[in-house]
């Protein structure tokens, strides 16, 4: 009896281990909240600026700054948080899978972010909106190979909200605030309350 | 009774060597100190069980040097997927059938 506990123990501990060194799992519920909400702040500065139609060129280049500085906000945000976790679990942070998991990340996220300056460079403004949207869902699904399962279906709901948006440009600010605001709230809450509640 | 334990390969009969080949089956390769991150164990001990591993013909080794420092990473062989698979199998036996 005894020795069918420790083969049941080998057992858990083997699925453990499996998916511990195959799935990154620090990443936090909370840093989803906290850049919805950089999402939010850098929308309605968007929207403020956008309201001063004097002189439309400097405005693009206002609204580039703001939208450069809510990505670094977000990305500082997600790194302080994993880190937060990482370390109260007693784990490390720069593992096998966490390196995997940026490298998948970033290759379509700095792709879309090349796109996006081309597009503007171009004076393509319309579709820079959908196209962030896109490549950033296209971003999700790709680590989501890495992490939660959770964060593959994020990466969905990001794709439909940029196909969406690329339907109606005129609309751009409302799916940017949905697709970085609304749906990291909606993440965030739902992760921790899942995961770490 | 007896059909059930001839499964079990002695040269798993280790925590840490299960551990070890946990990580090995689902990752291409691991090198040694992400292998003692993962598995919270010391540089002696690892090296030991690894060493066992090596010589049973269950994983190989590739050494290489990164920067200045030597780096060793440890990759599973077909003989040893298909022995810890096995094993895995016996060990499921064995709970269901109690």
């Amino acid at each position: 009896m005894e020795n069918n506990l420790t083969t049941a123990e080998d057992l858990k501990t083997i699925r453990k281990i499996m998916e511990d060194s195959t799935k990154f799992l620090s990443i936090s519920g909370i840093s989803g909240l906290f850049m919805g909400l950089t999402a939010l702040a850098g929308a309605l500065v968007a929207y403020l600026l956008s309201a001063d139609v004097r002189n439309l060129d400097l405005i693009m280049w206002k609204l580039v700054t703001d939208a450069i500085l809510v990505l670094m906000m977000s990305i500082t945000i997600a790194f302080y948080f994993s880190l937060r976790k990482a370390k109260r679990a007693g784990k490390s942070f720069w593992t096998p899978v966490s390196k995997r998991l940026l490298l998948n990340l970033f290759i379509p996220l700095v792709t879309g972010g090349i796109l996006a300056v081309i597009l503007m460079v171009k004076s393509e403004f319309l579709y820079i909106i959908p196209v962030f949207l896109i490549f950033y869902g296209l971003a999700l699904i790709n680590a989501g190979k890495f992490t939660y399962s959770e964060v593959f279906y994020l990466g969905i709901l990001e794709i439909i909200t940029g196909l969406v948006s690329a339907i109606f440009p005129s609309g751009a600010l409302f799916f940017w605030i949905f697709g970085f605001s609304i749906l990291h709230i909606a993440y965030g809450l739902f992760m921790y309350r899942k995961y770490e509640a | 009774m007896k059909d059930l334990i001839s499964g079990l390969n002695k040269v798993f009969e280790s925590r840490i060597r299960l551990g070890i080949m946990s990580i090995l089956i689902v990752n291409d390769s691991f090198d040694f100190n992400n292998l003692k991150d993962a598995l919270n164990v010391t540089d002696g001990n690892l090296a030991s069980h690894l060493k066992a591993l090596e010589e049973n013909g269950i994983i190989r080794t590739k050494k290489q040097f990164i920067g200045r420092k030597p780096n060793t990473s440890y990759f599973i062989t077909a003989k040893g997927d298909l022995a810890f698979k096995e094993h895995l199998n016996a060990l499921e036996l064995l709970i269901k059938s109690q």
